[in-house]
């Protein structure tokens, strides 16, 4: 028995849930005490958050469009900078750039924005440099694309990781310390002040990109994912559609990446190395190729071991057990096992290449009490089918044998191993020369 | 002589590959409701001149007319050059090549030797992708649904629909494209290819891998395509059944070269073509 929920009833979960899950974050937040072990969960949600907009954008590119791309984390670190590098106040400068005379920019969107339209200006101060900061990375995005985007498959891949680590070597360039600081970190730019924040602007973010999936557009992506060759002979322009894929995906980067400026209070170049892509590659592999809502379910997952729930593994006990194996650096040993089962054995990650579906959820809880029932049977039937199996192999392994053996004899006793064909009347002769 | 309206027009088409002449002067004429059969032994370069046609490969020498407009025309150079020994050398002048996606917006569609369906869509969608290229609404409405955006999806699904009814697929539109048996996915193709609004129908082995009777109901499926879409067909295919009942007019090339063109019942008796198929008497 499947049970089929109509449309009305799914867009009320959905709301529920969201608005559920808001709520408890901005009571979590408020409630949870700086000092207290929980607040850990309300890091997680943020940081969870953050990574999940960034993991979705990447998925757009690889799982969407087929385009294999390493780029991702030096997009971050370009939406990061040009976030901070625009909202520090004027009064902080010569503080932040101390070894370039305070700087070349003496002024921040947020001030402008105040003094213009006042108290709206200052919470407009908090979107707009994001947005910016977006664009900003969307039009390097567009520009490196032209060349880049005529590779294919790891080509691609190649050439995008390394203009990833250009920008970064770029951003840490001494000559650009007057806007960029150099190697030094950028700090005291405004930050949002509720867990609530960048939740609901990851929020909105892949809310568009999973709108952009399902219109036509998103079609035209999958269909190059699909098959390059039949998609341009159906009238789609392959790299106009790349190119489009591309910017929209580091756009939403730029704009993760200055959430996550936020979030962190400080930024500098050095954190958003390849590795950084690695770890947002691996979020979509573990969440599963082609499905954004996996995507969001990795990105959380993958937070939450790595700040939270793995932390003791570096600092001498976990889960109540010490080793002097648990050193600083133990906890990513055990992450690489778990990505290497998660690989092998689990190769579709987490939804395959499914969405979140309300239908698929209800059924599952439905059907778990029958399966947990018949789970001795399923057992069972399974050994059963083990044994037999490994009795047929061994039943064939007999039978070889004994053919062997057979044959063995018959050589042996000089019988023919084969009728020799017929010699007919007529041969034919194969003249090569010709007559 | 034919005094339709001449479709499509590929004269002295030749594509090298290195020291490979693939296409040798190819000249053909496609007629307009006309259907024209592309026969030759494997290797003769058929595939080569319909990727020729499409602009998937930029031909070394000659030029594609579509509808009176030429949209790719070639001339010889550098090492081909040499190579080519400066035939055709002065004729074309022009060295234009059209995109592929560029040649389907004309109205030439196409098919694929080696069926090429979107794997993870369904079927209903592997048609709507085809009519993308005619959508007008930009990324940005297209995302956020605009009144425009809407309508054109839903006329989109509704033009599908009719489509999918049309070649039979209608009760297979929620499948995934290649869950679907052989013929049907020939059909979908087909389908795909109708989606794009096409004049001219370039079919690469349509009845590849089917069986007698299979090929005879693609047989009746083309004719009817041709008169219900208003089409000129140009198809290559081996199954002789298939040619000889359906085509008006034949080439056939070997080696890459054009050995003889004309009726089928001339071709059946051209003592080149029974040459080219089934070897010469030494």
């Amino acid at each position: 028995m499947k049970i089929q929920l109509n449309n009305k009833i799914k867009a009320a979960l959905t709301t529920i849930s969201i608005a559920l899950f808001l709520i408890l974050v901005f009571v979590g937040d408020n409630v949870i005490s700086s000092g207290s072990s929980w607040r850990m969960l309300i890091t997680v949600i943020e940081k969870g958050s953050i990574f999940a907009l960034v993991a979705a954008s990447m998925n757009l590119l690889n799982g969407f469009t087929g385009l294999f791309s390493l780029g991702q984390a030096g997009f971050m670190l370009m939406g990061a900078y040009t976030y901070a590098i625009f909202t520090i106040p004027s009064a902080s400068h010569d503080a932040v750039y101390q070894y370039f005379g305070g700087g070349i920019i003496k002024w921040s969107i947020v001030e402008v924005l105040e003094s213009k339209i006042g108290v709206v200006g200052h919470y407009l101060g908090l979107f707009i440099p994001i947005i910016f900061a977006g664009i900003l990375v969307a039009i390097v995005a567009y520009l490196i694309g032209i060349p880049v985007l005529r590779l294919k498959s790891d080509y691609l891949a190649i050439a995008t990781l390394g203009f990833a680590e250009i920008l970064r070597a770029f951003f840490q360039w001494n000559t650009l310390g007057p806007v960029t600081n150099g190697s030094n970190v950028l700090r005291k730019y405004t930050t949002y002040h509720s867990a609530i924040f960048p939740v609901v602007i990851a929020g909105i973010c892949i809310t568009i990109i999973l709108l952009l999936l399902n219109s036509t557009y998103g079609r035209a992506f999958k269909a190059i994912r699909d098959d390059e060759i039949a998609a341009e002979a159906m009238g789609i322009n392959l790299f106009k559609h790349k190119e489009l894929s591309f910017v929209i995906s580091s756009f939403f980067a730029g704009i993760s990446g200055s959430l996550l400026a936020m979030f962190q209070s400080t930024i500098s170049a050095t954190p958003f190395t390849t590795q950084m892509t690695y770890e947002i590659l691996l979020i979509v592999v573990i969440g599963g190729i082609g499905s954004i809502s996996g995507s969001i379910i990795g990105a959380f997952l993958f937070i939450a071991c790595s700040e939270w729930w793995l932390r003791g593994l570096d600092s001498g006990s976990w889960l109540g057990i010490s080793s002097d194996l648990m050193r600083s650096g133990f906890r990513k040993v055990i992450f690489a096992i778990m990505i290497m089962l998660v690989v092998l054995f689990y190769s579709k990650g987490i939804m395959g290449d499914k969405e979140f579906s309300w239908n698929r959820f209800v059924n599952w809880w439905l059907t778990r009490p029958q399966a947990i029932k018949n789970w001795p049977n399923k057992l069972k039937s399974k050994l059963v089918s083990k044994k037999k199996a490994r009795m047929a192999k061994s039943d064939a392994k007999a039978r070889l044998k004994q053919e062997k053996a057979d044959s063995d004899y018959k050589k042996a006793s000089g019988t023919p191993l084969f009728t020799p064909l017929p010699i007919s009347d007529q041969v034919i002769v194969f003249d090569k020369e010709g007559k | 002589m034919d005094n339709r309206q001449v479709v499509l027009k590929l004269s002295d088409l030749t594509m090298q590959f290195g020291g490979v002449v693939a296409v040798d002067n190819l000249n053909l004429l496609l007629h307009k409701n006309e259907i024209l059969g592309l026969i030759g032994p494997n290797g003769a370069g058929k595939t080569t001149a319909f990727n020729c046609i499409t602009g998937v490969y930029e031909p070394t020498n000659g030029a594609v007319e579509i509808n009176g407009n030429i949209v790719i025309e070639n001339y010889p150079k550098g090492k081909m050059k040499e190579e080519y020994k400066g035939r055709n050398l002065g004729k074309y002048t022009k060295s234009q090549t059209m995109l592929p996606d560029k040649v389907t917006k004309l109205g030439v569609a196409r098919t694929f030797q080696n069926i090429r369906l979107f794997k993870g869509m369904t079927v209903l969608e592997n048609v709507l992708v085809a009519m993308h290229m005619n959508q007008e609404e930009t990324v940005f409405g297209a995302t956020f649904r605009s009144k425009k955006a809407r309508n054109e999806e839903k006329a989109m699904r509704e033009e599908a629909l009719v489509l999918l009814r049309k070649v039979g697929l209608y009760e297979n539109k929620d499948d995934i494209s290649t869950s679907l048996p052989y013929g049907k996915q020939r059909h979908l193709e087909i389908a795909r290819a109708l989606a794009t609004h096409p004049t001219i129908l370039l079919l690469d082995e349509p009845a590849a891998g089917m069986n007698p009777q299979e090929s005879d109901e693609l047989m009746h499926f083309i004719g009817e395509i041709r008169d219900k879409f208003d089409l000129s067909i140009l198809m290559i295919e081996h199954h002789m059944q298939v040619i000889m009942g359906i085509c008006e007019h034949i080439y056939v090339l070997n080696y890459g070269g054009q050995i003889a063109d004309g009726a089928p019942a001339e071709i059946q008796a051209n003592p080149a073509v029974i040459e080219a198929y089934l070897g010469g008497d030494e």
